[in-house]
């Protein structure tokens, strides 16, 4: 609108030329003053909110991302405030979040797959010490009480105490007691401190669960033990039977006598092989792999699930394409009527959430209850998800029902630009319908459609919520060290390995990860050159 | 429907017309009776098209039939379209261990703003990849390839830690924040849909840029206020696919939001089947009812570009 005003607005002013020039020039250099103002605005809260995540992170002593933080908001102002980089200023926001959330993900995958990450191993060595320590407290017997108050300063709760000799201290979690001197006092107990608020006993009572897990560590060093209260008045000494020795690097649990050392498998270890849990995270090279490779309780299902992946892909990817193109040609007749109406039921499947789609064939394929069993086959006991190899019937089934309406659209559409004077030709030269459509028709569909069926095994490959939602995959391997079922492919293990059921081997689920990774891409690649060849023949 | 218009064949007919299915010619050239023509012609496609409907549309009949069914279990749900009350769907608002309102909310307002930024920030890149001529451009393009070969589902564990130590730091973007997952979903907003959208600018002649910016309209106004609007049945079909990927997404969601009252309906209604498969069934199925119901119509009435949008991809 504006573009065909600006010269009508120019026209009976009679500017001259320098003067034209001057408004195209400040009209090109932005949307007028609006848009300068937002600009301004916006590069200045995205600078104000880096400096803040910056402090915050440099208070946590995260340099590195604080660095990070800062440089891309530099970036940003430098980007959106230049003449010229125009490209960049377009491209900014996008890769803002592929690079966090994509690329650096995937990074990140790869160095995880290179630790013992996971359950029992999930943070450095200092937190491993000091959760060792923390698990093995015991209450030091005999040990006097020390009478308690506990104080609050903005949400963060310490403990007051005042030991036997009188003496009054204040500490909290992760923060060693220290003197205090001017404490209020009664009956020669401190009952309260500037700058905090004593709780009363019905707050006490609320925050009974936090103030339980309370531990005060009585001196900064950890063999010293820690203060813990069973009710919120008293306080008593708790030691842990573990002793560190930083030098040596040992644990020594007094108790028992036994030494457990770190052996650089990232937990202390006893010299007949047991470990102390939590340990801490190390990288571990290609440990996880060879584990996928070798471990036998490992290895069987995990070649299991690898050949059922490709075999579920595969058919999938084949069934869906033959009945998609079988109806794409049954309909693809110029004297059919009403065929709109068929594409429009038959997009209902893929329209339909996936996820919904499997839940609801689920249902209908319960053993006891299902629809498939009780009306379709007149109450039979068919385990149609319960029994290994129909259950991976079944999976192809519903994958049929979810996948053929696409490969029919897309089919419909290739069908369409093959030109019908060829097959005319054939058909003058005495070929048959099926010689038309196998000499013809399907060499010219498979060029077109050959990319879209590449992609559509990689889509296969990782169905997550086909399996996961139809079966669990199972049934359940009981005899298998991992958690999978006959029906698991390799994206689903991932999940399991990763979040399901009480340990997580964080590790191991990346390396996995790495390996579908490798066989997808591996696949895709060589599977696209073929075709770029076919194409070339054609 | 339309299967009212096709004609009922007699048994026997279905068993030669199968049978000789693909033979559109034959020796029938001068038929007896004009029946037998019609069948053998397009007649027996009619009966292909009734089968394929039937097939794709009686898991969808039967869950709005037992949604409709209240109080039903998996075995009362067998009864198609044997009662019509709509109890489910009342007691799916009302049970507090199964928050399907806070679900269905969620849901929307995660799909909306993933689908709104993904939709605005792949038009900012393609825009650039399709009228600007830049170092690195081939090179960008071809990584945003390569980059889609690791799906997000893959790096799920990455994701995961990554989002723990955020929320160490930023509780407000973190772990169980749907901030969190609609960052987490950004992430994948370049890549296919980059590709789509950028096929899509190049077919808008770059003279109206020219003519445009010869009138004196900046980049940004040529943008937003030209290109933007020749080029919107590509963003609707971007946005579209987007909002029904996102809302349909299990893994990532699932890491990510812990709390009930947080959940999509992808992670909610999966809970929610899985403890306790088929004691509520009519109530899972009113849910999946609902849930559908948007997806499925926003799927028909953009089907036209969503059509054409995979067949121009079959092509390229």
């Amino acid at each position: 609108m504006t573009l065909t005003q600006d010269p009508e607005h120019a026209a009976p002013e009679q500017a001259t030329r320098g003067q034209r020039r001057a408004t195209r020039i400040a009209e090109a250099a932005g949307g007028g003053w609006g848009l300068v103002l937002l600009k301004i605005v916006l590069l200045g809260l995205i600078l104000a909110f880096a400096v803040f995540a910056a402090l915050v992170l440099i208070r946590t002593d995260q340099w590195v991302p604080a660095i990070l933080v800062v440089a891309v908001a530099l970036l940003a102002v430098w980007v959106y405030t230049g003449r010229g980089r125009l490209p960049a200023k377009y491209l900014m926001p996008g890769l803002v979040f592929l690079f966090v959330f994509q690329v650096f993900a995937a990074l990140y995958t790869g160095y995880v797959a290179f630790t013992n990450y996971g359950t029992g191993h999930n943070a450095d060595k200092d937190s491993a010490v000091n959760a060792l320590m923390l698990s093995a407290q015991e209450r030091v017997p005999d040990s006097a009480a020390y009478e308690l108050t506990i104080v609050d300063q903005l949400g963060e709760l310490s403990f007051l105490v005042t030991d036997p000799d009188g003496d009054v201290q204040l500490g909290g979690e992760e923060r060693p007691l220290e003197d205090v001197s001017d404490a209020e006092m009664k009956n020669g107990k401190a009952v309260g401190l500037s700058g905090y608020t004593t709780l009363k006993f019905g707050d006490i009572v609320a925050q009974q669960a936090k103030i339980a897990d309370m531990s005060v560590p009585i001196s900064s060093d950890p063999n010293d033990g820690v203060l813990r209260t069973p009710d919120g008045s008293s306080a008593y000494a708790y030691t842990s039977k573990l002793v560190y020795d930083e030098a040596a690097g040992t644990m020594t649990d007094t108790r028992s006598g036994a030494v457990y050392s770190d052996i650089g498998t990232g937990a202390f270890t006893a010299d007949d092989g047991t470990e102390l849990k939590p340990g801490w995270q190390i990288t571990v090279g290609f440990d996880n792999f060879t584990r996928a490779f070798t471990e036998e309780s490992i290895r069987d299902p995990f070649l299991q699930v690898l050949v059922w992946t490709f075999v579920f892909a595969i058919l999938s990817v084949l069934t869906c394409f033959a009945l998609g193109l079988f109806l794409a040609i049954v309909f693809n007749d110029p004297r059919m009527k009403s065929k709109k109406y068929y594409r429009v039921l038959m997009i209902l499947p893929y329209a339909f959430p996936g996820f919904l789609s499997a839940l609801v064939w689920a249902g209908m394929m319960n053993q006891e209850f299902g629809f498939l069993n009780v009306v379709l086959f007149g109450g039979a006991d068919i385990p149609w998800l319960t029994n290994e190899w129909l259950a991976k019937f079944s999976i192809i089934l519903v994958n049929l029902w979810l996948g053929f309406p696409y490969m029919f659209l897309i089919c419909t559409g290739a069908l369409q630009s093959i030109p019908e004077d060829v097959q005319e030709a054939a058909k003058v030269d005495g070929a048959s319908a099926w010689q038309v459509f196998r000499a013809i028709k399907l060499p010219l569909l498979l060029v077109a459609v050959a990319p879209l069926l590449i992609s559509s095994f990689a889509f296969n490959f990782n169905n997550f919520s086909l399996i996961y939602m139809l079966t669990g995959g199972g049934p359940r391997d009981i005899t298998a060290g991992v958690n999978v079922g006959a029906t698991d492919i390799l994206i689903t293990m991932v999940y399991k390995v990763a979040f399901v059921g009480s340990t997580s081997d964080y590790g191991l689920a990346s390396a996995f990860s790495i390996i579908i990774f490798i066989l997808v891409a591996t696949i895709s690649v060589i599977a696209f050159r073929r075709t770029k060849a076919l194409e070339d023949l054609n | 429907m339309s299967t009212t218009q096709t004609p009922a064949p007699s048994t026997s007919a279905i068993v030669t017309g199968t049978g000789t299915g693909t033979g559109i010619r034959g020796e029938g050239r001068a038929p007896r009776r004009p029946f037998r023509k019609y069948f053998r012609e397009t007649g027996w496609r009619h009966l292909v098209g009734i089968v394929a409907t039937v097939f794709a549309l009686f898991p969808l009949l039967y869950v709005i039939s037992a949604s409709l069914n209240p109080g039903g279990t998996l075995l009362t749900a067998n009864s198609l379209f044997g009662n019509f009350d709509i109890g489910s769907y009342v007691e799916l608002f009302q049970n507090p261990s199964q928050p399907y309102g806070a679900w269905f909310m969620n849901t929307l307002v995660i799909g909306a703003t993933t689908s709104v930024m993904t939709v605005l920030l792949g038009a900012l890149a393609a825009y650039s990849f399709s009228r600007m001529r830049f170092a690195g451009r081939r090179f960008t393009l071809t990584a945003l390839l390569v980059v889609q070969m690791f799906p997000q589902m893959l790096a799920m564990v990455a994701i995961f830690l990554i989002m723990v130590t955020i929320s160490d730091i930023f509780p407000a973007i973190g772990l169980n924040t749907q901030i969190g997952l609609i960052m987490v979903y950004l992430g994948g907003a370049l890549g296919a849909n980059t590709y789509l959208m950028y096929g899509f600018f190049n077919t808008v002649p770059a003279s109206i840029d020219e003519a445009a910016k010869i009138d004196g309209a900046g980049h940004a106004r040529i943008f937003f206020t030209i290109i933007l609007r020749l080029v919107a049945p590509i963003l609707a079909v971007v946005g579209l696919l987007s909002f029904i990927g996102t809302s349909s997404e299990f893994i990532l969601a699932s890491v990510i939001l812990v709390d009930p009252e947080k959940q999509t309906l992808a992670v909610g209604l999966y809970r929610f089947v899985s403890d306790e498969f088929s004691k509520n069934w009519s109530v899972f199925a009113a849910g999946a009812v609902l849930a559908a119901i948007l997806p499925v119509a926003l799927f028909l009435a953009l089907q036209k570009y969503i059509v054409g949008g995979l067949t121009a991809g079959s092509v390229k």
